[in-house]
């Protein structure tokens, strides 16, 4: 690490400014040899000033200097970040600049793997803060922010410090057996203690589903035959966002996909090929891809055109669908049929059509209703928000219910503390308590530009 | 006496006659040097052999071909299995030695080694060259010469004694203490720690009313510690202990009488070991703790002496006499010695190698007390490793180090050698990560091919050992083949399968697997002829039933084992890897760990440090080939 890094910190093409962050023991130097303006290697920490950039005489941008000195930095190293004005060309002609003058370019994460690394924040802190560039909406955002503040790293803590506990009277027992007055752990009085630890493990799972949906957002897929107004109803849905339709080239048709914001949380729509009975080669591989893709989907709405007299072969798509949350919208209710619905009683049901926009606000506040939406809020969760910490935590609860169900069955005491070592293990790899030789290597493959 | 040797073993308590025993075994020219040879082997403290943990350091001694096990076996008068309702990795033998018989036994079998000769004389100063160990200075200057030292000098080093406000400068029994070995020993380097231990008073055997207390029995099962002898003792005639506690009286006079204990004046500077506190930490320190277990040992069947287990203090004799009165069944007991503390030297372990070897000073190996430990099973396996890898070197062999998967033996040094202590250390079976593996039963399949490979162990045992692995395996093998399904499956073992439904056909390994089930119900039920002794069946039905645990464990072992396999080179600069915190790399040039393995396992040594030394290591390496 005796290099020093620099990377543009801000995303590419959004924003009046950019920021390049450098890292590392000649950052103030070199920075202050393309600088016109104060002497920046004499200032103090933490302050920021105004000059240009230039080379070889030439201003290339207006801009402000932030000078953060050793060990008061996220890296724990000195940090300068310059704020450019000059727009997307300028700020990469200050980069190639601080290349020339000696400057590595970070690789993705590795701002944070240098604070890691120094020690500055924990595994999981380090995890949180790729959450927080990804974030897309204030929950995310927010959510990552307590991870940062260590809150899981205290409740896992605190979990690992029951299990210790518990741990240390077991081997009391073990270690001075001939003490007949010191308290002997029985089945009675470490399976309560044991199935509190399931407990709050269980309550990190649950608080973490709900974790997923903040960060992630909800995955939709619209499902329906061809024609019913699938593409349409995705499109009032993102003119009223006015969020970004993007295009994803599929092998037989586009499928559409977008975004919304329903009240923080975000919506992935997803637009898939009708779905048919087709002899058609290529057709029939666009059908598939759009049943798989709703397998993955958290929600499903399916769309059924309200003109159409014949709905057998729609009830029994849906039937086929195994999927645990479907809305079924039934579209173009301006037109009047003769159609009942007594089939779909049991389902979540929603009629609207996309002409008004009649039934859409229906159809959100069902999406509200069916995710608790409006009930998730950040200020009390932790969550377990990767897939690591969340297969980590279910393996750690396989430990914890193997040393129940072995007590019960009578397996002898110390075999049950195995069980029990590796829960508290497993906990730790959570928070990077534990030495793993490949760990650290996968963590920080999966970090994004700048920090 | 001759002036050289091939080894000098300086000290002859437990360290140091497993050492001898082993150099000398190994046919090395031994000479043991101890102050007074009536205190060979000598059992200043507790009338024990084992415990948790401690016993199976005495089996796994026992396999590797040292002496303890054999000689506890003996001279022991009670023996007892521990733990044996808490399950089969954390059972543990413990006997109550005799304290006349066992360093009579052992000085009998030390004489009988023609190359090893005892001198009695106190060493005063080691000769060094260029690093290199020389010999040993007497105090009546006279020199003896060696190729390799190995030092285990007890509690022997500028020892004193305290008993209430007085302190008598020396060691145990009143012998004389060793003043300026451990001076010396600064001079060379050494870091010298000031630790502190204590023993309780000794009870006239008659002078206690018995019908006020409750006995404890030994094992009516025969059992041994060694490997190679059968049980030595009258299974139906062993002597009882006692227990008794402490009343309301014994804490208030410890209360009252607290500022007068050696403990609690500030006399001792010494650090206490928090597994064996003195009467009055308990009390203070257990505040809310109505009463406090106590335990009678007899001494020897030779002697009047009761040691009381749990009661050792620095008070005053005074206060003593009125603590022992205190006590149910001692009102009257008369006190032939006094408890009393002991603060005495020692070396900072983390100046080993795992092969017990200073990084000073070659071939000067230390074991016992010297290094931090407590207690004679800990000393004991140590003095043999110090012995064997003494002897190694000598024969530019590649030292005998266990690894913590395979011996508590391992265990207890890489804790030292790797963590170092601020307290004389105990083993515990809590620190042993794989103690599934490390048991009683499997000592000899563990560590006894280390044992014949060294040339402690000779092709007799080595044979027995593979017949016993063979045995273990046909056993196994017999159970898989065999298989039960309805037709031939017999009444008394079906009456005793808990879901009555037999679905498919079972194996007997199978059924070997349900908590109902023991081998033995197949060999009752005529399924498979009995063809094995008892060891033989114990192992097997434990690898059996525990298979899923084992497994689990094994995975864990082979984790480590990829990184004890990462070596690192004992003269790496440690300065000159980048990104250390600072406190790591203080910490890795003090104790220049021999592999990744190790080094993770050293306090303050953080996963970042480990990643950036990994990372130095793959680059230094791949840049040399």
């Amino acid at each position: 690490m005796d290099t020093t890094i620099c990377a543009i910190s801000t995303a590419v093409g959004t924003g009046a400014i950019s920021i390049i962050r450098i890292s590392g023991k000649e950052a103030i130097n070199i920075v202050n040899s393309i600088f016109s303006g104060v002497n920046l290697t004499k200032v103090k920490s933490h302050t920021i000033h105004y000059g240009f950039i230039v080379e070889n005489n030439n201003k290339i941008d207006e801009v402000l200097i932030t000078i953060m000195k050793s060990p008061k930095t996220y890296t724990t190293e000195d940090i300068v970040e310059i704020n450019c004005h000059g727009g997307i060309s300028t700020t990469n002609k200050v980069l190639e600049i601080l290349l020339n003058k000696g400057c590595k370019l970070a690789e993705p994460g590795e701002f944070t793997k240098r604070a890691f690394l120094n020690s500055r924040i924990d595994l999981l802190k380090a995890e949180a803060i790729s959450d927080i560039i990804n974030s897309e909406t204030e929950k995310a955002r927010k959510l990552a922010i307590n991870q940062i503040e260590g809150k899981l790293s205290e409740k896992i803590n605190n979990i690992r410090k029951n299990i210790i506990e518990i741990q240390a009277s077991i081997e009391v027992n073990i270690d001075y057996p001939e003490y007949e007055d010191i308290e002997i752990m029985t089945n009675q009085n470490l399976l309560p203690n044991l199935d509190k630890i399931l407990f709050y493990i269980n309550e990190l799972i649950l608080e973490s589903e709900n974790g997923k949906l903040i960060k992630n957002g909800i995955d939709i897929v619209i499902l329906g035959k061809p024609n019913v107004g699938k593409s349409s109803i995705l499109n009032t849905l993102l003119e009223e966002d006015k969020a970004i339709v993007t295009d994803i080239p599929g092998t037989t048709r586009d499928i559409i996909e977008g975004k919304i914001n329903l009240n923080g949380i975000l919506l992935n729509i997803i637009d898939t090929a009708g779905l048919r009975y087709t002899t058609d080669f290529v057709e029939k591989i666009g059908v598939q891809k759009s049943l798989d893709t709703s397998e993955k989907a958290d929600l499903i709405i399916y769309v059924i055109d309200n003109t159409i007299t014949d709905l057998s072969e729609d009830i029994k798509k849906i039937k086929e669908l195994k999927h645990k949350k479907i809305i079924i919208f039934v579209n173009k209710n301006d037109i009047s049929s003769k159609n009942n619905f007594d089939e779909f009683n049991n389902y979540n049901i929603v009629m609207g059509n996309t002409i008004s926009k009649n039934g859409l606000n229906e159809l959100k506040n069902k999406i509200i209703e069916m995710f608790n939406i409006n009930y998730l809020d950040t200020k009390d969760y932790s969550y377990l928000s990767s897939a690591r910490q969340i297969s980590l935590t279910k393996k750690a609860k396989t430990a914890i219910e193997n040393a129940i169900s072995n007590l019960n069955e009578g397996v002898s005491i110390d075999m049950v503390t195995i069980d029990l070592k590796e829960c508290y293990e497993t906990l730790g790899e959570i928070i990077g308590a534990v030495y793993k030789d490949d760990l650290i290597d996968e963590m920080f493959s999966r970090f994004c530009l700048g920090k | 006496m001759k002036n050289k040797y091939d080894i000098i073993v300086v000290g002859g308590g437990h360290a140091g006659c497993e050492a001898s025993y082993a150099a000398a075994k190994l046919n090395f020219n031994v000479a043991l040097i101890t102050s007074n040879i009536k205190n060979i082997a000598d059992m200043p403290c507790n009338p024990s052999i084992g415990g948790t943990a401690k016993g199976i350091v005495v089996r796994e001694i026992d396999a590797l071909g040292g002496i303890m096990g054999k000689i506890a076996d003996r001279s022991h008068f009670q023996i007892k299995m521990l733990n044996n309702s808490k399950g089969p990795a954390v059972r543990s033998l413990r006997a109550q030695a005799d304290k006349k018989i066992y360093p009579q036994e052992m000085l009998k079998e030390l004489k009988k080694l023609k190359n090893l000769s005892i001198i009695e004389a106190m060493v005063e100063d080691i000769m060094v060259t260029d690093n290199n160990i020389k010999g040993v200075i007497l105090e009546n200057h006279k020199t003896i010469n060696c190729k390799s030292l190995i030092l285990t000098t007890g509690t022997y080093l500028k020892s004193n004694v305290l008993v209430g406000s007085e302190i008598k400068k020396e060691g145990p029994h009143g012998e004389r203490r060793s003043l300026k070995l451990s001076n010396n020993l600064k001079k060379q380097g050494f870091e010298i720690l000031r630790l502190k231990t204590g023993t309780p008073q000794r009870i006239e055997k008659n002078s206690i009313d018995y019908s006020k207390l409750k006995p404890e029995y030994g094992d009516l099962n025969p059992l041994t510690f060694s490997f190679d002898n059968p049980p030595l003792y009258d299974v139906n005639n062993q002597e009882l202990c006692y227990v008794t506690y402490t009343s309301p009286e014994t804490h208030k006079i410890i209360k009252d009488n607290l500022k007068k204990s050696a403990m609690y004046s500030g006399n001792v500077k010494g650090i206490g070991a928090r597994y064996c506190p003195s009467i009055e930490d308990k009390i203070v320190r257990f505040a809310d703790k109505e009463r406090h277990q106590l335990f009678l040992e007899p001494e020897s069947k030779f002697t009047n002496e009761i040691y009381i287990q749990g009661f050792s203090t620095s008070m005053p004799y005074d206060v003593q006499d009125k603590l022992v009165h205190s006590l149910p069944g001692l009102e009257k007991a008369k006190i032939l010695k006094y408890a009393y503390a002991i603060e005495y030297d020692a070396i900072n372990p983390l100046h080993l190698k795992p092969s017990l070897e200073t990084k000073i000073i070659n071939n000067l190996f230390t074991a016992g007390q010297i290094n931090g430990t407590s207690g004679y099973e800990e000393a004991a396996g140590q003095g043999l490793i110090a012995g064997i890898n003494a002897s190694l070197k000598l024969q530019n062999k590649v030292p005998l180090i266990l690894k913590r998967n395979e011996s508590y033996i391992g265990v207890l040094i890489d804790d030292l050698v790797t963590r170092g202590t601020i307290e004389p250390y105990r083993l515990l079976t809590s620190r042993a990560e794989y103690r599934l593996i490390l048991r009683h039963d499997n000592a000899d399949l563990r560590l006894r091919k280390y044992g014949y490979e060294v040339g402690l162990i000779n092709k007799t045992q080595y044979n027995k050992l593979i017949k016993k692995e063979k045995n273990i395996n046909e056993l196994i093998n017999e159970l898989k083949t065999k298989r039960l399904s309805k037709k031939n499956i017999p009444l008394d073992i079906l009456n005793k399968i808990k879901e009555k439904q037999l679905t498919s056909g079972y194996s007997l390994f199978e059924l070997i697997k349900r908590p109902e089930f023991k081998i033995k119900d197949c060999f009752n039920s005529k399924l498979i002829t009995n063809k094995y002794s008892e060891d033989i069946i114990e192992t097997t039905e434990f690898l059996i039933k525990y298979e899923g645990y084992i497994n689990k464990t094994n995975k864990d072992i082979e984790r480590l084992l990829k990184l004890e396999k990462k070596q690192i080179p004992e003269d790496l600069d440690y300065d000159k890897v980048k990104n250390i915190a600072t406190e790591a790399r203080q910490k890795l040039n003090q104790i220049k760990p021999l592999t990744i393995a190790q080094a993770s396992r050293i306090s303050g040594v953080n996963p970042a440090d480990i990643s950036m030394l990994v990372i130095y290591l793959k680059k230094e390496y791949s840049k040399n080939e």
